[in-house]
């Protein structure tokens, strides 16, 4: 008789906890929107369908944009390729960051020292400024953002895994093992790794979110995809001068982008405290702690 | 078989000759430490502009440039030297206050950014302190009505607005205060760079109400926990059982107990700031640091691109110290070991 | 940002604080607590559950009463009670607490602070994490003063009092920079402060070496007398509460099964449950049988019906079953159990405990010997120079207070420490530092079971799965010799086979222990290493284990290298003894000599400080 595995009875958990249910629904109806969106717009992203910044009307429900296409067309566009971007970005970062995590912490040593030195360098500044810099260098081509937001997000994975790591193996188990003779890599691999699962869930839902903001902040700031392509961050910063005109065209994106993000945070502070299992309620303020510690950075 | 005696017991902390000087020592490693790294980053902003298919001189001819005009230019700009060459003019340069010239408009780009950065710092400063202080306050009063619906609203709400993109905070103040519901604010701020950022501050209160909405959630939750956690502590039930009022336990026990992680966070939040910026300064027009970082990019002038990221990083490194010694000095247990 | 204060402004004028006025009514007692009861409130997922119910005892002025009980008996939740206070998540909801005939449980939380600290007062278990860690000493201390009023200069005189004779340094101090015993003292000197009439000690000895227990039981015990107070001294230590308390109630799982003068209460219990304890708890006299009791106690909630006792007890008979029993008077003393049959097994007296002389084995050549072994970290020396045999089949117990190094020497012959300098020797062979060294079979014959049952068990695997684990790494078994041999291991630790299934998050310290045994065991050692396994356990939980490990040690012919710091435990458990202090061997030799005829004046000091059950009423 085998448990489930970790990560599917924390998941389970959380998704029955009131905060869990509304994140994931919240999120969820996002992602909907952005991947079903393209399939039930009613016109072209780059169609002209009535006058820039026209009020919604029946002919466009939210509105035309600075150029006059249907706003509510290019936002069911502008998503699925933001979140595709940030999905990836996530899964790259999180996964170089946990294994030199891991390794810095196993292998001790100078190792430890030139991966943490590393980590410290990139962390010296901002995200967003990392990913400018890349991008003033080779233009705002996908892939490179891409990797810009991944190399960045590797350096704090990194330091979450290295620091669980080290706690698990100080922890008798391990050490019940070491004294069998058994080699280290297996023991990472049998022992640590899999303990290491949750703080790994919450680490993604975490990076999904800096992903999802990075990468729309540069679409803002227009060094993401390039115009006429629908985007959330770009048609936000398009579609500012007219405000005052159709507020559609940047209200629009804006509430989906927030909604997203604020679906995915809720979710990952349920997986957090799921996580703790059976004694959750006792530590939820050190836990707590250490998840905003983790945020923030 | 030696007969062993036990040692009488050391009383207290060391004499003041033998008294190591925790605080200082920190300083002075971190110091280094930030120097070495800031020079590991100077070279990685060089290298990484160095792979740059164009350079300067293609910038400054343009559609004249023929083979021989570039080679010519080139040579006469430096260009050709070796890159160890190149960096190692332009160190020294920055160490005496010259960052070189820009491209976009062949200014020097100390001048360009000298009183941008005055006006970053403004913004950073202002809404960091802001941040911290409604953070810390809402967290402490969250903390001492815990469960309580006051409690339950900020902790939500707190949840809901941490993580939402600068750009979307501001564009919803945007339309609020400035645009659509009502008039008090301007959208864009007008002022030259140059001009002292308070004389006109209707101007700075979006920027900087934006990146508090940002900040605060962060500080708030830091500090709600660390409160719980200290007013759950033993020495917290100690003092009660002590006969200690309620409100001297949540004051004199409970925080400084509590304060010592919510500085990390702090650090951390005017850490966020320094890249915050870059939006909501774009976003608002405002003379920033980030503004000319943006346009710096489109421009592809790497002078001032290098410059603005070197400073950005000396900021980084200076804030990280600054949260690292003060945290020390607010740990007794790590600023003084055992005798 | 708000800086940690450095001194609390005085807010109460000062006044004197008046001596302990004796009571209007002589018979009075200055503590008395009627049918306490505490509960978890009801909630959606379950009633009401009782935590503690029907608690009642009384205790004189100058009268210390021992608050007596295992982990989840409910004693610490009535030792705050009685100073008003309960966790989050509970509920006082009957009862009441009487100092000097006022029920402090009527008052309101404002009245409540002001007797805090002044009338009732509170010592903790832990000083070092009671004590506020960004306040200095000092200011903690002059708080009380702050608070109740009192003459801030009387500080000295109440430190000297508790036995801190240099006072400027400590008041100076923050609470990490002091010792354990020093921190106790703190902790004493402010709840004596204000000279109060009735003081809670939450078992305040347990963490400290046996010397830095005996000298804080002397003081308290001295306090206590000169002004009159009246003292609770819980704890889970028999012989502790045996030399220190006048009376002694027992708690099991939050009822109060037996009360009693001390010396009475131990050389004739009168409670099933009492007798068992006094079964498990090892003795420094002799070498007798450890018994444990099978089972473990009801958890608030899953009680059984009647007795909560019964499903554990020797005695029960049907009539235990239709309702929880009343107190049984057994002495015109007022010793009382609640027992239907208390006094029948008050008059079992005589044969509580059974006298065994551990038989020594066939003396055969050592299987371990370490020779001049030295350990430092940086320039500190952790081990200097030790010298030790350990015969094969035989049990050698290391003793020393915490630091003294022996944990390190434990670490060094597992091999989970490799800088040390010097030779051990295993069964003819030299030992290489590390575990990457050594041979298959060094590793296999030298096992390890640590201290903490909690962590030693991985999280995520059955224990089926982590007693194979050593299993299948020095054995190539077919999958049914190997399930087989883990069935054995298993009943083996008597844990039932069905037990393999399950995760170490469903079993119990005690039961967590004995999986860890049989990891050890399921790969035929001859050499086990014991660190501390029992520290951390209920005494008739450590008697259990302790009494199947030697079981085990005869069957196998393992030879036992068993640290610890009881010094009782090691009369029952060892035929040798190695005494280590501050890294050094102090002494060693046969269990019967050492510990009755010791030669080393350290030695001599260490007995002297054990408490013991002679000393009792």
């Amino acid at each position: 008789m085998a448990r489930k595995p970790e990560a599917i009875a924390v998941l389970g958990r959380a998704v029955r906890t009131p905060r869990g249910a509304v994140g994931l629904a919240i999120g969820g109806c996002v992602v909907l929107v952005a991947v079903l969106g393209p399939a039930v717009a009613p016109y072209s992203t780059t169609e002209f369908v009535t006058k820039p910044f026209s009020r919604a009307s029946s002919i466009a429900w939210l509105g035309g944009d600075v150029l006059g296409r249907d706003v509510l067309s290019r936002t069911l566009n502008g998503g699925w390729e933001l979140l595709a971007m940030a999905a990836v970005a996530t899964a790259l970062g999180v996964i170089v960051g946990a294994l030199l995590g891991v390794m810095a912490a196993y292998h001790g040593g100078s190792w430890d020292s030139i991966i943490m030195r590393a980590v410290d360098v990139i962390l010296a500044f901002p995200q967003l400024v990392f990913a400018l810099l890349l991008v003033s260098i080779l233009g705002p081509k996908i892939w490179l953002i891409v990797l810009a937001v991944a190399i960045s997000h590797a350096p704090q994975v990194a330091r979450v895994s290295r620091a669980a790591a080290l706690d698990i193996s100080e922890r008798d188990f391990v050490k019940a093992m070491q004294i069998l003779g058994i080699p280290g890599r297996r023991i990472i691999r049998r022992d640590v790794l899999p303990n290491l699962t949750s703080v790994l869930m919450v680490e993604i839902g975490l990076r999904l979110t800096y992903s999802m903001l990075v990468i729309a902040g540069l679409s803002f700031l227009g060094f993401g995809l390039q115009p006429p392509a629908a985007s959330w961050g770009l048609m936000i910063n398009e579609n500012r001068v007219g405000l005052i005109a159709n507020p559609w065209g940047v209200l629009m994106p804006a509430i989906l982008i927030a909604l997203f993000t604020i679906g995915v945070n809720t979710f990952t502070d349920a997986v957090a405290r799921a996580s703790l299992g059976v004694g959750g309620r006792a530590i939820e303020p050190e836990a707590e702690m250490a998840l905003v510690a983790r945020e923030v950075a | 078989m030696t007969t062993v005696t036990e040692a009488p017991e050391r009383v207290g902390p060391p004499s003041k000759a033998a008294r190591p000087h925790p605080i200082r020592n920190l300083l002075i490693k971190r110091s280094l430490i930030g120097i070495l790294t800031l020079v590991l980053v100077s070279i990685l902003v060089f290298a990484a502009t160095q792979t740059l298919p164009g350079n300067a001189a293609s910038a400054v001819l343009l559609n004249t440039a023929t083979p021989q005009r570039l080679h010519a230019l080139e040579v006469q700009l430096g260009l050709t030297r070796p890159a160890v060459d190149q960096y190692w003019t332009w160190l020294t340069g920055v160490l005496h206050g010259n960052f070189g010239t820009s491209l976009a408009n062949g200014q020097p780009v100390g001048t360009l950014i000298g009183g941008r950065i005055l006006n970053s710092l403004v913004l950073v400063i202002v809404a960091g302190a802001i941040g911290t202080l409604i953070g810390v306050g809402l967290g402490v009063l969250a903390a001492a009505r815990r469960d309580s619906v006051l409690d339950h609203v900020l902790s939500v709400t707190a949840l809901a607005v941490t993580a939402l993109p600068e750009f979307v905070v501001a564009v919803v103040l945007v339309i609020f205060f400035a645009a659509v519901v009502i008039h008090w604010f301007p959208a864009v701020s007008v002022f030259v760079p140059g001009t002292a950022p308070w004389s006109n501050p209707k101007e700075l209160v979006l920027p900087v109400a934006t990146l508090v909405i940002v900040v605060v959630p962060y500080v708030f939750r830091m500090m709600r926990a660390s409160m719980i956690d200290a007013l759950e502590s033993d020495y917290v039930q100690m003092a009660r059982l002590k006969g200690v009022p309620k409100w001297r336990v949540l004051l004199f026990h409970a925080l400084p107990n509590a304060i010592a992680p919510t500085i990390q966070v702090i650090g951390l939040t005017f850490l966020y700031l320094a890249g915050g910026v870059v939006v909501v300064e774009y976003l608002f027009n405002y003379p920033g640091l980030g503004q000319a970082l943006v346009s710096a990019v489109s421009d592809r002038d790497i002078p001032q691109i290098q410059a603005i990221v070197l400073v950005l990083a000396a900021f980084y490194i200076a804030v990280n110290i600054l949260t690292d010694v003060i945290s020390l000095a607010v740990s007794p247990r790590r600023r003084l070991p055992r005798s | 940002m708000a800086a940690p204060s450095e001194d609390i402004p005085v807010t109460v004028p000062a006044e004197d604080i008046p001596v302990a006025k004796p009571p209007a009514d002589p018979g009075t007692p200055r503590l008395a607590v009627e049918n306490l009861r505490i509960v978890m409130p009801a909630s959606r997922r379950r009633p009401e559950t009782d935590v503690v119910d029907q608690v009642s005892f009384t205790v004189r002025p100058g009268h210390v009463l021992g608050l007596v009980g295992e982990s989840g008996s409910g004693k610490t939740t009535v030792a705050l009670a009685l100073l008003g206070l309960v966790k989050r998540g509970l509920a006082i909801s009957g009862g009441k607490v009487l100092i000097d005939g006022q029920d402090i449980l009527a008052l309101s939380e404002h009245e409540l602070q002001k007797l805090r600290g002044r009338t009732v007062a509170y010592v903790p278990q832990d000083p070092g994490s009671a004590l506020n860690p960004v306040l200095k000493v000092g200011t903690q201390l002059r708080e009380v003063f702050a608070i109740h009023g009192g003459d801030p200069e009387r500080l000295t005189e109440v430190m000297a009092e508790a036995g801190l004779e240099d006072p400027g340094p400590i008041l100076a101090s923050y609470p990490h920079q002091l010792s354990g015993g020093q921190q106790q003292r703190v902790a004493l000197a402010m709840a004596f402060a204000c000279r109060p009439r009735l003081i809670v000690l939450d078992e305040p000895t347990t963490g400290l070496d046996v010397t830095t227990q005996r000298r804080v039981l002397d003081t308290v015990r001295g306090l206590c007398h000169t002004y009159q107070v009246a003292a609770v001294y819980i704890s889970h230590d028999l012989a502790v509460v045996a030399e220190i308390a006048d009376h002694v109630a027992v708690m099991y799982s939050g009822r109060l099964i037996e009360l009693g003068a001390a010396s009475e209460l131990f050389s004739t219990p009168a409670h099933p449950y009492t007798r068992g304890l006094m079964r498990a708890v090892p003795s420094m006299e002799s070498s007798h049988e450890l018994q444990g009791m099978a089972g473990s106690p009801p958890r608030p909630g899953n009680r059984p019906a009647g007795c909560a006792f019964r499903p554990r007890c020797e005695f029960a008979i049907a009539e235990c079953e239709l309702r929880e029993p009343q107190p049984v008077v057994v002495s015109d003393t007022g010793h009382a159990a609640r027992c239907v049959r208390a006094v029948e097994v008050t008059a079992l007296s005589g044969s509580v405990r059974s006298v065994r002389e551990r038989i020594a084995p066939p003396a055969e050549g050592p299987v371990l010997t370490i020779s001049g072994v030295s350990v430092s970290y940086t320039n500190k020396p952790v081990l200097r120079n030790v010298n030790l045999d350990v015969g094969s089949r035989k049990s050698v117990a290391i003793v020393g207070t915490s630091g003294s190094g022996k944990t390190t020497l434990a670490r060094c012959v597992v091999g989970l420490h490799k800088d040390w300098t010097g030779t051990i020797t295993f069964g003819g062979n030299q030992l290489p530092p590390g575990v990457r060294g050594r041979t298959r079979e060094q590793l296999r014959k030298i096992q390890f079971v640590a201290q903490n049952p909690y962590g030693s068990l991985n999280p995520r695997q059955t224990i089926g799965q982590i007693i194979g684990y050593p299993l299948a790494h020095f054995t190539k078994l077919p999958a049914r010799e190997h399930d087989k041999r883990i069935a054995d291991a298993l009943t083996s630790v008597a844990l039932r086979a069905s037990f393999a299934a399950r995760y170490p998050d469903e079993l119990s310290g005690g039961e967590r222990q004995r999986v860890a045994l049989a990891r050890a065991l399921v790969v035929d050692p001859e050499l086990l290493v014991c660190d501390e396994i029992t520290s951390a356990l209920d005494v008739s939980v450590q008697a259990a284990i302790v009494e199947l490990l030697l079981r085990l040690q005869a069957e196998r012919g393992l030879a036992l290298m068993f640290i610890t710091h009881n010094l009782p435990l090691v009369r029952s458990i060892a035929d040798d003894v190695t005494v280590i202090s501050a890294g050094q061997i102090c002494e060693r030799g046969p269990v019967t000599q050492v510990l009755t005829a010791p030669s080393e004046a350290y030695t001599r000091q260490l007995i002297a400080d054990v408490p013991g059950f002679e000393r009792a009423g």
